[in-house]
Parts: structure tokens; sequence; C-alpha cells
């Protein structure tokens, strides 16, 4: 466990950040809402996504789409949290043109998922730097609709699509102390919610976001006033947001006054944070047990269910990768997130050696995703396929260089490794005759460079390896040429 | 032959089905009653088409189900398809729902067409129907002092009870969330259950208190009520709060012997200020259940005493919660011409809904508020569940229980409008079972001194709805009421 150094330095010392976070995120696993049977795609025309419940329709009543709360167990499950086997839902009553109901059923009193915990590392590269978050509880609870104020010079208009979709709360205690530490915490629940396949984490469409909790403390004193910065929509914006609230709330104590309880917005345009309703502005939202549904009463064999199909969880195939002789900067790489961990999968279910596919995964493959701006999902190679060009390092028929041809080839073409080194005769020569002679002639044209080798000058023995894979077409085995080249040099 | 109106559900299935008048005849026949009954403003819209279409599926034979060409009144907390469904307030005016509710979707399948929809208390809140936009039911009871005043029907199924009441309809829904299916049906001399909570789905009907709502039929005798609560209840996957039980054949287990049944007498019922006329009904009642076999036990239901100012902490808080989506944004009246949103829902609001309402809404949010939640809802809460309780060890003793339907006859418009706990003491005894969610029936004892219908009252136990039937008919067997309003409308 480490702790945490990241300190803002102020007029008066040292300063320390305490963060927790609330994430919501919408269960995207079923494609209905919570509460109703309407569609939740995202991006449709305004009020196409919309049920009778969802609008509130007189004498309509919600019934609970098991799949979430399935989705939302599971959720619970894989972070190692406490599930109560028996909870209910509450609303939540207030007045908003996007609330049709005038409350949003959620869980107050009694939570689906109780606490649990999420470890993270703080810097991907260190071992060492392994944290863990306290999860304070998950709940479900209906999002709200969208209002639109672009539409009319001097009304708003309401878009219902997004009205009782389903969102998980992910409620974390405050055990982060730095913007590192939450944008660790949210890549990481971001890679385990996509890996469970509760929610895809996409951000840009507003899948996951975050309610920001920040206070300030000398190191070691009592939990200062914390503010609460609502819907932040990007990690890189939340670890901003933290940033500058930490620095604001310093300012304001140290220029004598106090850190008001309050609810800000963060402006992502300006960087800042501005006050979005005080604490005396705060609803009282009458909390009470929603008298249209039961209580969500789970048993044995359902969790069992859940349990059972969980996948493999990062940290798990993160130790297990590691196992196979995987570094541990690769084995994290691999599994950051739940598509390139299972292409990834794939490719180790060709037969591929994991260290070797490893490498070439992480440095070649992801190469090529760069330059060509491609994320996992618009891969222009199957698992499959790199398992065949690997098969063929693997035996020997290409060499580094030689696969480097190949995959460029196998991209441009969409041809199989076999067929381009069939094709293209580019497979590796083993034939010490052949390298032989080239050997000789490259000696022979560089004698004033062997005589410098001879006389300790080791680094051109490169120089020499270069010269004769130049002269033999790339194909030569690397292996027999450095063996030849020394038998010759020593000679 | 007796006038068509004048008949029984059974009596009008068995006409029907015997050819010895046509479904068309029965719906003619209670078109025409309708339309001459206006005065009494029991219905706030009339379907006269609707009550022919189904005369004439059953006629020619398309449908054969239990209420097959029987015209049915619905209270207008129903939703129903394309006709106006308002709850009997102005923020729904002209409301017409594009779907069918639950209930009323059963009956149409049993072959039930619909007269129209009847006039209520505003959200089913009140006692008296005098709560409604479209002004107050006007029972067709009159007291026989001469002095023609206008009585009440009672309510909240005001509309429902009157209708039943002066033959505008042979049977009709209600719904009763703290007596309003058994006070008005007491008030007007007709029979009028309340099943147990969730035997029949809420979806479709207008919310006031979900963990009380519920629908049930009113009608003549205690058979007809039988077979429309027969085609009503049923497990609806659309209500989370919906009972996956078999509905029983209630009709064929009509029984009047009670022979080994013991009924229970809480003694907690016997309440200062309730006239003598009442309690002497209560104690023929007992006789009559006496001499249908049934043993009467003293039992008790010691916190009896709590159930009205439990029931008027818990239905207002959630009916403050349930009528929050009558807002002025999506459907219903809205006032415009004000700047901001929430200058919208305060006009919108008060120009909507009547001052019972408000008085509930401010009620259910004051009790449900930071810093007053425990001490109000919690709190009752708790005492709901241990009236739950005093009726479960009740149920140990006895088989039935037996009380007075309301603490008084009918009482004339306007009498108690402006004394809210004068009205809400309405139902200080129909309450306790609601808040149980006990199937309970109000069936006519007899007349008091002024010639005014008094009801009796059965609970039973839960999903017991048969011994709370078979007690009622018991009752009506012995009771001979067949005492009808005079027709002055």
């Amino acid at each position: 466990m480490v702790v945490s150094d990241y300190r803002l330095k102020g007029a008066t010392g040292e300063w320390e950040v305490v963060v927790g976070l609330e994430v919501h995120a919408q269960i995207t696993a079923t494609a209905s809402k919570l509460f109703s049977g309407a569609s939740t795609t995202f991006g449709a025309e305004p009020n196409t996504q919309v049920g009778l419940i969802d609008a509130a329709m007189p004498g309509m009543l919600p019934v609970p789409n098991k799949e979430c709360i399935r989705q939302a167990v599971r959720t619970g499950m894989a972070l190692e949290a406490k599930i109560n086997p028996w909870s209910r839902f509450d609303r939540k009553n207030y007045f908003y043109a996007d609330l049709p109901q005038g409350y949003q059923i959620s869980q107050l009193y009694h939570p689906l998922v109780g606490e649990g915990v999420i470890e993270v590392l703080v810097d991907e590269q260190d071992e060492g730097s392994a944290k863990r978050i306290g999860i304070e509880r998950i709940h479900v609870e209906q999002d709200a609709g969208k209002l639109m104020h672009d539409q009319h010079a001097t009304m708003s208009y309401v878009d219902l699509n997004r009205a009782g979709v389903a969102l998980m709360e992910i409620v974390s205690r405050p055990d982060m102390r730095s913007p590192a530490e939450a944008g660790a915490y949210l890549r990481k629940l971001r890679a385990i919610l996509r890996y469970v396949g509760s929610c895809d984490g996409n951000m840009e469409e507003g899948s996951m976001r975050a309610d920001v909790n920040v206070s300030v403390r000398k190191p070691g004193a009592e939990l200062g006033t914390r503010t609460e910065t609502k819907n932040v929509n990007s990690v890189r914006f939340v670890m901003a947001v933290i940033e500058h609230e930490a620095k604001r709330q310093i300012a304001v104590i140290e220029e004598g006054g106090e850190v008001a309880q309050e609810t800000r917005l963060y402006d992502p345009d300006k960087g800042v944070t501005r006050t979005l309703r005080s604490k005396e502005d705060a609803h009282d939202y009458r909390y009470f047990p929603d008298p249209d549904l039961l209580p969500v009463e789970l048993d044995e064999a359902f969790l069992q269910e859940c349990r059972a199909s969980l996948p493999e969880l990062p940290d798990a195939k993160r130790r297990r990768y590691e196992a196979f002789g995987i570094t541990p900067y690769n084995a994290s790489v691999l599994t950051a997130d739940v598509d390139i961990a299972r292409w990834f999968d794939s490719l180790l279910e060709t037969g591929a050696e994991p260290k070797a596919a490893a490498n070439w995964t992480a440095s070649e493959y992801f190469g090529v995703l760069n330059r060509l701006d491609l994320t996992i999902e618009q891969s222009p190679v199957s698992p499959d396929q790199a398992g065949e060009l690997l098969k063929l390092v693997g035996d020997g028929t290409l060499s580094g260089t030689l696969a480097k041809q190949v995959f460029e080839i196998m991209l441009e073409t969409g041809k199989g490794a076999n067929a381009i080194v069939e094709e293209r005769g580019l497979r590796q020569t083993s034939d010490t005759g052949a390298i032989d002679a080239r050997v000789d002639e490259v000696l022979a044209a560089n004698a004033a460079k062997v005589a410098e080798y001879k006389a300790g000058k080791e680094p051109l023995f490169g120089f020499f390896v270069g010269q004769v894979m130049k002269a033999m077409g790339g194909k030569a085995n690397p292996k027999i040429v450095n063996e030849r080249l020394r038998a010759k040099l020593k000679s | 032959m007796a006038e068509l109106t004048d008949k029984t559900i059974a009596g009008l299935r068995e006409g029907i089905r015997g050819r010895e008048f046509s479904a068309r005849e029965v719906a003619e026949a209670y078109n025409a009653a309708v339309a001459a009954a206006r005065g009494l403003n029991a219905y706030t819209v009339e379907t006269p088409e609707d009550a022919l279409a189904a005369a004439e599926a059953a006629d020619s034979g398309k449908a054969t189900g239990p209420l097959a060409g029987i015209p049915l009144g619905i209270k207008d907390l129903f939703a129903t398809q394309g006709v106006a469904t308002t709850a009997g307030s102005r923020i729904l005016k002209g409301f017409q729902p594009p779907y069918e509710s639950t209930v009323t979707a059963n009956l149409r399948r049993a072959g039930a067409g619909m007269l129209g929809k009847l006039n209520m208390d505003e959200f089913a809140m009140g006692s008296s129907n005098e709560t409604s936009a479209y002004g107050p039911v006007i029972s067709p009871w009159r007291r026989k002092d001469g002095s023609n005043a206008a009585l009440t029907p009672g309510g909240s199924s005001g509309g429902s009870a009157a209708a039943v009441a002066a033959g505008i309809a042979p049977g009709v829904t209600g719904t009763d969330t703290g007596g309003s299916i058994r006070q008005p049906a007491a008030f007007t001399g007709i029979c009028g259950i309340k099943p147990t909570y969730g035997r029949c789905s809420r979806w479709g009907i207008v919310s006031f208190a979900s963990s009380l709502d519920q629908a049930g039929p009113m009608a003549k005798t205690v058979r007809d009520c039988a077979i429309l609560l027969g085609a009503m209840a049923g497990f609806d996957p659309k209500d989370s709060t919906s009972l996956d039980v078999p509905v029983p054949d209630w009709e064929a287990g009509l029984s009047s012997n009670l022979k080994g049944k013991r009924v229970g007498i809480p003694m907690e019922y016997r309440i200062d200020g309730v006239p003598d006329e009442i309690n002497a009904l209560w104690d023929k009642g007992i006789e009559w259940l006496k001499d249908a076999g049934a043993t009467p036990v003293e039992i008790s239901l010691p916190h009896t005493k709590y159930a009205l100012p439990t029931y008027y902490i818990i239905a207002p808080a959630e009916a403050s919660s349930n009528l929050a989506r009558y807002d002025g944004v999506r459907y219903g009246l809205r006032v415009e011409g004000v700047k901001t949103l929430d200058d919208m829902y305060s006009a919108t609001r008060a120009a909507g809904f009547g001052a019972e309402v408000k008085r509930r809404i401010m009620i259910g949010t004051y009790v449900l508020s930071a810093g007053f939640y425990d001490a109000y809802f919690t709190k009752a809460q708790r005492v709901r569940a241990l009236i739950k309780q005093d009726f479960a060890r009740a149920f140990e003793q006895c088989d039935v229980i037996l009380t007075p339907t309301a603490p008084s006859a009918a009482f004339g418009i306007g009498e108690k409008l402006s004394d809210p706990l004068a009205m809400y003491l309405n139902d200080v005894f129909a309450v306790p079972a609601s808040l149980a969610g006990l199937p309970a029936m109000s069936v006519p004892g007899g007349l008091d001194g002024q010639g005014l219908p008094l009801g009796l009252h059965l609970i039973g136990p839960e999903l017991d709805e048969q011994i709370v039937l078979n007690a009622a008919l018991a009752i009506e067997e012995r009771a001979g009421f067949t005492a009808r309003a005079e027709k002055w409308w």
C-alpha cells in the first residue's frame, strides 16, 4: 500500500487533497430501460425511445428489468462487493422538466450492492504503486431526460430518450489523494465494467460520468468541507476538476474564508468550476420506499449464476499473463481493455508462444494500430492471421525483419502470412553454404574494418551482420549469420 | 316482466343467454336510463355506442364471456382507451389515454360494454364526491323528512354507487384506498367489495396511494359482486404488486351456510358518537350470522384507534409523490403565460388541483420532509405493521369480522365539506382493512329512521374473498333489503 505524496503548495504550507467519486454507469448490457421496455439506443431522434412508463402517463407502473439487476449484481461481484440479497427501491422526489414522474426511482436506504474495493496501480509501470480504493455501495437508479434550450426562442424542449435508462451509481470512499489516483481509479473501474459487460464505459456518449467530491486539508488533519462537481464526462476532466477545485479551496481558506459545501459544475472550455447550487438551495428529496415496487429479493441460485457468468477479470488475467513470462508492463497493457485482452487471448489460442506474442502485440501490432489510427475493434488483422504470422517466426521461417515485411504486406493486401511467404519467396534461409559465401565476400571487401575489429573495436560486429543480411536480401537466418561471422572473424 | 334496469347482472346474464331479451335491448334500456338521469351528475362521459357494440357482439354470438352483453359503468379513475379519463380533476380535463387499464380490459374480454365514465372525488380523495371537478354527484336517495335536501352518495366512488342505486348501471367498477368502495355502497344501499390488495391489477388506474389502492366491483347483490370480481381480478405482470395466485370461482363458491364459522366482533369498533341505529344494526347483523350457523366471538384489534391517523400519513405521503407527474409538461392542463418553469408548475397545479387534493399533497409533502420523516412516515409504517398483526392474530380466533361500514348514514351535500376531520371520520371502520390489505365488503343491512340505507361491513383474511362474500350473502338473505330510492330525477 502506498501513501500518496501528492501535495499542493499554498502560502501557508502543504495541502493534501481528499477525493471521492460517484460514478454513474449506464447499464448498456440491456437494450431496454430499468422499468420499461423502451429502447436505449444512443443518438436516436428525440422522444423516439419513450414508453408510457418513461413519460409517466397516468396509471402507468414500473416493472423492474431483471437483467439490469443481474448486471448490477455481476458488477458488484467483480468489485468484490457485498451483494445484498434484500434491497429496495426508493423515490427521490423533485420537480424538473426532464423528470416526468416528478421523482427518480433510486435506492437510498437499502442499496443492491454494499462495500467493495478496487485495486489500482497509480503508475501502471510500477507494481509498487498499488492502492486499494474502497467502494461504499452500488445502487441502481433511473436516468433523467434532457432539456434542449436551442430549439425555440422562448421555450425549452424535453427529450425523454434517456428518461428511465438504468444507471449504476458506484460510490467510492474518499480514499483518493491525487488526480492521478482518481484517474487510475476511473480507468480501472471502466476496465472492470467493460470486462463484466455491464457498461460499455463510453464517456463521450454519456454512458459513464462522474460526480467529483473534493476537499483539502493539512496533511493528517481532519477532513475539510467538500464540494461536489457534477457530471464530469472524461478521465482528463475529472483530474482537471480535482486540481482546480483543490487549488480554489486552498486559496479560499488561505484568504481567511471558508469552503462552502455546495454543488458545482465544470466548464471544460475555461477549465474552471462554478457554483450550481449552495447547500441552502439543496433539495429536500423526501426519499421514501417506492410503493409501486416490491423489495428486490435475490436467491442463492441467482447469485450463483451471476458469479459463474463473470469473465476472468483484469487482475487475474494480468497475473496469468505474468505467469507465462510476459513482462509486467506488457501484461498491464494487454489487460487494460477487455477488447485488447480478448484479442490477445484469441491470439494465444492459436498456439502462439505467449512472450513472443506479447512482445509482437505490444510493439508491432499496437504500432500499426497507432499509425493507422485504428481501435482494436477495427483491427486490420484477426488473431488467427496474427497467429499464422507468429508461427512462421517461431519455426524460423521468418526473421524479425522478414516478419515486419510480411506484416506490412498483410495489411496492404489482406492476404495470409503463409501465402505471402510462398508468393514472394520471403522465406528465411539457413543455407550455410550461401551464407558463408556472403560472409566471405563481406569480410574480403572490408579488410580494413576486419583489422579494426580484431584490434578490439567490437561494435563493428553489427556492421558486418548488416552487410551480410543486405547481401542476402534480408532473408538470411540472423542466428546463423551471427554464428558464421563469429567463427570466421575468430580464425 | 320487471324493467330491465331493475334486474341483477345474474338476471341479465340469464335473460340474454336464454334469449328472453337481447343484449341490445339491455344496452338500449340502460343508455336511455343514463340519458334520463343527468340530474344525478353520476356520469362524466356517456358512451352509449360502446355499450351497444358489446351488446351486438353478445347477440351475434361473437362474445360469449361471463359478462357477454352486460353494460357497466366505469369509474373515471380507470384509463379507457380513447375515452376521457380525468380522475375527476381539472388537471386531466380532456385527457384521452392511448391505453386501456388491465381491469377494464379484463371486463371487456369477458364481454362487458361500457355505459360511460363515472364521476368521483378528485383523484379518489374524498368521502362525499364533493371534491370532483365536475361537481358533486347527487344521491338518488332522499331523507323522508320532506326536505328534499340533496344527499351525497359517499365517495370517492360516488358516481359508481349512485349509478347502481339509481338503476343507470347494473354494475360498476370502483376503487378503494381507504373505504372508497365500501362507504358509498353503504350510503346508497348496494353491495361493494374491495378484494385483497394485489388481486386486481393497478395498471392503468390513476394512482392515489399505491400501497392501498385496490379496484373492486359495486352492484345490487352479493352474487353480482362475485361475478364482476371474478372478471376483474387476476395476475398482471405489468403491476409489480399484483398477486400471482389463481382466481377462484367466487360465484360457484357462494354459500350462505356459515356452520362452524366464527364471526369476530371487534370491541374497539364500539366508538363513541356512533348513532344507536348503527350499533343496533350491527347487533342485528350478529344475529343474522348466528342464524346462518356462525358463532360470534369477541376479538380485539387494539391498534384500530391509530388506523385513521396512520392512513392520513401514508396515503397523502404516497399521493404527494404520485401526483407530482401532473406538472403541465407532457399532458393535461398547462397554464401558459408565466416566466419560469417553477412558475408554470405552481400556476398549473394551483389551477388544476382542488382544495382537498392540495391539502393532501401538502400533508404528504410535510410528513416526508427532512426532520419529520421518521416521526411521521416511519412511525406510521410501524403502526401499519401492528395493525396488520392485529388482524393476523384476530383471524386465529375467527374466520370473518363483522363491523358497521360507516359511522353514519348519507349526509347532506355541503354538510361536512368545511370540516375535513369530520369527513375523514367516515372511513373509521373501513381504513383498518385497507392498511392491512384485506378483503372487505359492504352489504346493505337496513334503513335508518330517515329511510336512508345503512351497511354492514365484513372483513376476511388475506385472499379469502369467499368467506367475505358468503357472510355478506347470509346477511343479504336475512336482511331482506329491497328498498330502492324513489325516482325523483
